[in-house]
Parts: structure tokens; sequence; C-alpha cells
């Protein structure tokens, strides 16, 4: 079926004994195997920056005793080198005494199509799009002074190797399309991003012209934040709207709700299970089984099937994100949540699509009960210290709220809060939930993955918000 | 061990003879190998052991003005075949860009001298292991910490640069890498904080109890922390977060962020953006540091830069593409600076911490909140409240914001210099930015 065996002295009976003679008396491990194709091909400053194709082909090999991890990769698949990691993890466990786990549930449920979106479109058409993309945005507005606009694709097959012989693959395409433009007016400068993607082809998020909606969501935030005025500082009122502002579970709870920290009891959540951390009304699951989506997997890279997870539901909580071996020595089972990056690094409890579900209020109920605070639209990135559990995300659309109604746009600024007690401060949950537009990477101990996030409109009672206005 | 010069050269020269031969007329390859070796601890115990054999080539090639790139793990010859065929046909499809070029022949590095960069020592796992004993032992000694995770890591690479003018040079370095992070917990909170040494030569990183010492004691430190009022006050950065300044203002002083116009120090040559006392260098000389090179990743040769003198902004960092967009000749600053440093200021650490009777010292930021198009700046950030020069209480779920035109200008720099990373910064004290917490 793949290609891992064909151009080199490897055979698959040689990498299968090889495997299962180094993880006889380890718990658990594999051989994982990856192959992957990209592309970026990026338009700025009027011109064809960037054409770039890389191929990258290589193995990880893991053994587990225990706790203990060794790990050892490698990008030449030959027999000599899998011998040789072989050797690596056989002499960091060398009083392995553990029985191996065969147990992996199977499932034939696909979450997207066996294609390499690379192919499906030619560098002429994407190129085209780009130009097109440019001519339209400094056309459209004066004021435009600088667009950036990119396409990245990807496809990756990966193939793993359990001791015994069994094995799981998976085709995982990806693509990405942004647009970058930044304005300037009497000598102000302002910039508005947009984007869209998922595990599909270019020619799905594209058709219809869908290039140019792209073009006029980073037109309008530029836009926007060219009238913007200095944001406030301090503790106020946050209406966040619906879709990607969903980082803010991501940030806030989601970390802290991954297997490894707390098994090594470092989160702020370890000892919470079972207890009401957030307002009535707020469920959030992890859900990897949303057709075509950017944060969606068929299997992990453990090869457990993906799922639906509930971490938190009616205000309680629920589950914690696991893979196989924080799962095992959690006692509990693995949520098929296992990720890395790619073959050069280990396997971590991973997020997938986090998102908050409906309730029951709109948001104009929700800005109407604001005297003070603001409305938060559009966000950077986040970041999170999960031990102290404070958290921040930058705003990069956001408006003032004064005695129930929108007012001016305001500067970017960043939002602080406190994890744990942040879900109990929401007070109105809306039914408008949403799904981000597809561009969300989430960075771990170095190691970056493809995400989602989703959520309705929802209010926070408190937030400090880190403005310059006092 | 890593690949030699010999093998890598092979492999940059095959490339750059294959690409000619299917029509390209200028050509640039990097065949790097890096190999990594680490050893994780977590309460005392082996946790993680960890290597990774990384081989990559990048290579570029050219048709007069059309460019494009790829890159590979797989240095396979067959492999290479394809990829460079892939290559050649992606840059002819590719619209000609005027400022593609490879770099000035004239500035290319003729000679390349030893910085001292390369420890051929290799410790073993068992030494490892050992370093990571004492180094926990000494940080669980503290009774308030409660979970410690450490790690040693050496790295050996070695990697060629070669281009279709005739140049084709590169060379070994080597790093040892020990962290730790540790946790501590109260009644009221749980706090985490850290430690890290990472040096060119084993001999030379912190000692392992030392280490541990620092790291624990920074950690407990943070316990119980309050969160304080919204007001204008002076803030003090600690070293760890002034550098980080630094990299926004090279970041800010790119040539592609000056080129694109996407700079709030743009047009800014000569103009005085700093407090006239301020004086900042990037040294690409300096033996054993850890931003040391010879040439930069084009093949331009590296000289020291005043980027700041008195004050006054004296360089952009110059690349081959964006200087022939600039009309300016490249300074050998393509993939950014060397070692960066602000020169020290005229008073000392204590004096500092006393110049106001209240101020908030800063020891992290979280979050991306440094706008280098506007130049505002926003961050979560966590310290300690200093009143009359000494450490009263933790704080935390602050943020801190301002604008880099003003803060720069608002700059008191003390004299505690020091070279730990290839970013350095001594103690900073900005005056006029916004607290926001309660």
């Amino acid at each position: 079926m793949s290609s891992f065996f064909k151009k080199s002295d490897l055979t698959r009976s040689d990498a299968e004994s090889i495997i299962s003679d180094t993880l006889k008396k380890c718990d658990d491990g594999e051989l994982y195997l990856e192959d992957s194709k990209s592309e970026s091909i990026l338009l700025d400053d009027n011109k064809i920056k960037k054409s770039s194709y890389s191929s990258d082909l290589g193995f990880g090999f893991r053994a587990i005793s225990d706790e203990i991890v060794a790990y050892s990769h490698s990008n030449e698949i030959s027999k000599n080198s899998l011998k040789q990691s072989s050797e690596n993890l056989k002499s960091t466990l060398k009083s392995a005494k553990g029985i191996y786990n065969h147990s992996i549930p199977k499932s034939n449920k696909k979450y997207y199509e066996n294609i390499n979106p690379i192919d499906q479109k030619t560098l002429n058409e994407k190129i085209e799009i780009l130009n097109k993309v440019n001519k339209y945005l400094r056309t459209k507005d004066n004021n435009v002074k600088q667009v950036t606009a990119n396409f990245l694709g990807e496809q990756k097959s990966v193939e793993i190797i359990r001791s015994g012989g069994e094995t799981l693959t998976d085709i995982r395409p990806l693509v990405r399309f942004n647009v970058s433009v930044m304005l300037e007016k009497n000598g102000r400068k302002e910039t508005g991003v947009y984007g869209i993607g998922g595990r599909n082809s270019y020619e799905s998020y594209l058709k219809q012209d869908n290039w140019k909606n792209v073009c006029d969501e980073a037109l309008r935030i530029a836009s926007v934040n060219l009238e913007s005025k200095p944001a406030p500082a301090g503790e106020m009122k946050v209406v966040l709207g619906p879709g990607w502002p969903a980082i803010l579970i991501h940030e806030a709870v989601g970390h802290g709700l991954e297997g490894d920290f707390n098994r090594k009891k470092t989160s702020a959540f370890h000892n919470l299970m079972g207890q009401k951390v957030a307002s009535e009304g707020v469920t959030i699951v992890d859900d990897g089984t949303i057709d075509n989506r950017r944060g969606s997997l068929t299997i992990d890279d453990e090869g457990t099937p993906t799922e639906k997870t509930v971490l938190i539901e009616n205000g309680v909580l629920k589950n914690f994100m696991q893979d196989r071996l924080n799962a095992r020595l959690m006692k509990t089972r693995s949520t098929g949540s296992g990720r890395r990056e790619n073959y050069r690094h280990i396997v971590l409890p991973r997020m997938r699509n986090t998102m908050m579900l409906n309730g029951i209020h709109t948001q104009e109920e929700m800005i109407k009960s604001v005297n003070k605070g603001i409305f938060a639209v559009s966000f950077g990135g986040g970041q999170v210290d999960i031990t102290s559990g404070k958290f921040v995300f930058n705003c990069t659309e956001a408006y003032e709220i004064i005695n129930g109604k929108i007012g001016s746009p305001i500067k970017g600024a960043t939002l602080i809060g406190d994890g744990p007690s942040i879900l109990k401060q929401v007070s109105m949950v809306g039914n408008d939930m949403m799904l981000d537009p597809g561009i969300g990477t989430c960075g771990k101990a170095g190691q970056g993955v493809p995400v989602g996030v989703a959520q309705p409109s929802i209010l926070i009672n408190k937030m400090t918000v880190g403005g310059t206005k006092l | 061990m890593v690949k030699d010069q010999e093998y890598l050269s092979q492999k940059a020269s095959y490339c750059l003879d294959q690409a000619k031969k299917l029509g390209a007329t200028d050509i640039s390859v990097l065949v790097s190998n890096s190999i990594s070796e680490t050893v994780n601890f977590r309460n005392q115990k082996l946790d993680e052991s960890n290597r990774s054999d990384n081989l990559a080539i990048g290579i570029t090639t050219y048709i007069d003005k059309k460019k494009s790139s790829i890159s590979s793990s797989n240095l396979l010859k067959e492999n290479l075949d394809i990829l460079i065929e892939k290559c050649i046909e992606t840059t002819k499809n590719t619209p000609e860009d005027e400022f593609n070029s490879l770099p000035n022949k004239e500035l290319l590095a003729k000679e390349v001298k030893d910085l001292n960069l390369f420890d051929d020592t290799n410790i073993k796992n068992e030494d490892k292991i050992n370093y990571l004993k004492r180094l926990e032992a000494s940080a669980s000694s503290n009774k308030k910490i409660v979970n410690t995770e450490s790690s040693f890591t050496q790295d050996k690479s070695n990697f060629i640069l070669a281009n279709s003018d005739g140049f084709c040079e590169g060379y070994k370095d080597s790093s040892f890498i020990a962290s730790s992070v540790t946790v501590a917990k109260d009644d009221k909170s749980m706090e985490r904080d850290y430690e890290y040494t990472n040096k060119c030569h084993l001999k030379d990183i912190k000692d392992a109890e030392e280490l541990g010492k620092l790291a624990a004691e920074q950690t407990v430190r943070k316990l119980s922390p309050q969160k304080i009022g919204s007001e204008k006050i002076s803030l003090i950065f600690d070293k760890r977060i002034a550098k980080g300044i630094l990299n926004t203002f090279a970041e800010a002083i790119s040539s592609s962020a000056i080129s694109r116009g996407t700079s709030f120090l743009k047009d800014k040559i000569n103009q005085k953006i700093f407090s006239d006392n301020v004086n900042i260098f990037d040294k690409p000389d300096i033996l054993k540091g850890l931003g040391s090179r010879c040439f930069d990743s084009e093949g331009v040769k590296t000289n020291t830069l005043k980027l700041v003198d008195k004050g006054e902004l004296k360089h952009y960092l110059i690349d081959t593409y964006n200087g022939n967009k600039l009309n300016l000749k490249s300074n050998g600053r393509c993939g950014g600076t060397s070692n960066l440093y602000f020169e020290n200021g005229n008073i000392s650490y204590k004096n500092l911490l006393n110049s106001n009777s209240k101020c908030l010292y800063i020891t992290e930021t979280i979050g991306h909140g440094s706008n280098i198009v506007t130049g505002d700046y926003s961050v979560g950030a966590a310290g300690f409240f200093v009143e009359n020069g000494e450490f009263k209480y933790p704080i935390n779920e602050i943020t801190i914001a301002g604008n880099f035109k003003d803060m720069f200008q608002n700059i008191t720099l003390a004299n505690d210099l020091e070279f730990e990373y290839s970013t350095n910064s001594p103690t900073m004290m900005i005056e006029g930015m916004v607290v926001a917490g309660k």
C-alpha cells in the first residue's frame, strides 16, 4: 500500500521482527513511518515571492516501559538505521519487564478523502489566483499599501506498525489560504488578516470566487482598525463573538485538560475531576470527527480512532484528553488524542476541534446587559501557563460597549484571565455556535499541530483588558 | 557522529551540477546534518530518552530573475534528481522578480574564522543522568517544590552552504543544554518557573546543583501572588524579558519589514529612536558565542554592526533580496542577528531598583502582543511589587501595555550585562507604561 519499503534494503518482515524484538518486554511502543509532501506559494509586495516544495520522509521508533519513554528517529529508512535506533531504545530500557498491550480499537470511519491537494491545481492556477487577490484588493481601496496572500498545501501519509505486525495507516490532506492586507491613511498603518482551510482540496474552499470573500474580510478588519481608539485598561465585562474567539476555550481550559499535565499533577485542573469548573449551561467537547475540519483525524498518531470527547458537561469536568501512555498510567482509555507534529517528535495528548456547544441566549441580549465592557470579535494568538492557570489572547478586532451599545473600535489589546475560574464567570452562552474558518495551529513542547475551535457568543462577567487608557 | 564536510560538500556539488545541467542560471544549496541526544528526568527519575538524527537539503534555483526552492530530508540520488527536476520546472513557471539574485560575489566570506563553536566531547547518557540526578536533588530539597522536570541535551551539527558562484563553506557547532522546570505549591497557589544553561562547550555549562537551586528559588518566590490595581507605574524588566524587547527591535529593522513598509521604524535611519545613552551592537565574532557566525545564510560575510549609537538608528538588518530592493548592500544579516546586545548602562542593578519609591519588577510575559507595524505592545505579565528597592510580594494576572516608540525613549539600562543567550540585555527600566489589573 505505501512506499516505505520500496526503495530501501529494509523489508517489511525485517522491520516487523526488529519492532517485535525491541518491544518484547515493553508496555507499549510502535514504529511510526511518515511521508509528507508540502508546498508554499506566497505573493507579497506585488510579486510572487516564494514557490517552494518540500518532501520529508522518516521514521520514529518508540518504546515505553512503565513511565519511561525511549524515542529515536531518523530520516534514513534502512535496515541499519532501524537497528541502530533499536539499540538506542534497548539501552535506555535495559530493565524493562512489561507486557505489551496489543489492544487498539478499530474503526472504518474516515473523515477526509485520500487526496493530494498539491496536485489538484497547477502552479499557474495558484499563481493566477494570488495575482487576482493582489489586484482586487489594491483596486478596491486606495489606502491598501501592502497585500500578502499565500497557499499552503500538504499531504501526509502515516503508517504505524505495532509489535506483532499490526499496521494502521492514514493519508491526511491539509490546505490553507491566507490573505493579509495593510492600509495606510493619514500616516497611520493597520493590518487585517483572514484565512480559510481544512482537510480537503483547494477547490472546495475557493469555488465561486470565494477568495473574494476572504479578501473582503481581511480588508474589513484592517478598515475597522484604522478607526480604532486606545483600548481601556482594567477589569470589565467581555462579550466574545462566535467562532474563532473560542481560542479562549483552547487556552483557558483546553491545555489544562490534556492528560500529561494531569498525570503529572502540574495542571491547575488535576484534582477537579467530577467537580463543577464552569457555569451551568457550559458544555465543552473536543471532537476529531467533523468531516474535513483542520483539527479532525481519522486515527491519531498512535493508531487510535478519533472520537468526540466530552470534557465539560453542563459545568462539570468529565474527561481529560488522553494518549495511550497517559491513559495507561491514569487507568483510563485513550481518547484518540495522541498527536505529534511529525516523525521527529514524541506523541503527546493534544486537542483536535475544541468546541463550546450552544446555549439559549442571543448576542444582542449580551451586549444590552453590559454597561461598560468590550466586544471582542477576532483574535490573534493566545498562550497559557497551565500551572498557574493564567492565560492571554490578543484581540485583532474589538469594540467598546457603553450602556448596552457597541461603540468605537479599539486597538489590539491583550486580555488576561485565570483558566480554572474564567468558565465560572460565563454568565450567558449564546445560540449562534460557529466553527472557526480553519486556520489554527497549536503549539506545545515545540510541536505545532493543526487544530480547530468553535463556540457561540458568550458573556464573561470579569476579565482584565490590557489597554493603555486608564 | 554528524556527517563530515566531505560528505555534505559532495551532496551539495552534485546538486549544483545537476541543476546547472537542467538549465538553472544560478543555484544555492544548503546541506546539513544534526544529531541531538536528550535525556529527560521527572521527579528524580528517568522519564524519556530521545535521539534525533536529521539530514536536510535545501536547494534554490534561479533562471535569470525567476526563482524557486525545494527542501527534503531524503538525500538519496534518485530522490534528489526528481526534486531538482521539479524545482527547475517550478522555477520556469514562477514569474520574474527583478530583485532576485545571489549575493554580490565581493561580499561573500573569503575565510572562515575558527570561533571555537564546536566541542568534540561526547557526553554519555550515564553522565547526563548523573547531572540530572544532582540537579533534581538540589531543586527538590526545597520543601515547597512538588514537581520537577529536567532535561539534558547534546546537539552536534554540521553544514555546507554552496552556490554557483563558487562559494562552498560550512562548519560544525555544538551545544550542551540543561534545563529545569519546577512547580511549587502552597495553600493558595501553584506556580511554575525554570532555569537553563546553554553553552557551545560542555565545561562552560552551569553546575547542576546551582541550576536546580536557582529554578526552585525562582519558582517558590512566585507563590501566593496578588493582583494589583490598574495604574501608570515604572516597570523593571528582568534580563530574560528585556532581551525579548531587543528581539522585537531587531524584527522591526529587518530589511524585509522595511522594504515592505510594515515597520514602525521605516525611514528612521540617523534618527533618535532610543534615549541618548542607549547603544546596541550586533557582534558575530564572539568566541563560543551562541549567535556567532562567520557568514549569514547566503554566505555574506558578517561584520560587527553598531545598530544604535547614542540613541540613533544606524543600520537596518539587510539581506540580498531586500537590499536590492532598497538599493542598499547586504550587511550579512540574512537570517537575522548574531550576538545582539545593549551596551551596559551606567547605573547599578541596586540603584535601578531604588530609582523609584515603588515599581514593578517583571519576570515573565505571556502572549504575542508586539505589533511591529504600529509599535503597539500589550502582553500578560507576572513579577514582583518593589518598594524602596525591596521585593515586597509576587504579582500575577496583569497586563502591561505601551507603544515601542515611547517605550524606547524611556529606557534606562543597568550595568549588569552578561552573555547568557544569543540576545542579551542588562536589567532594563521603562517608565510611563500602563499596567492593567483589578
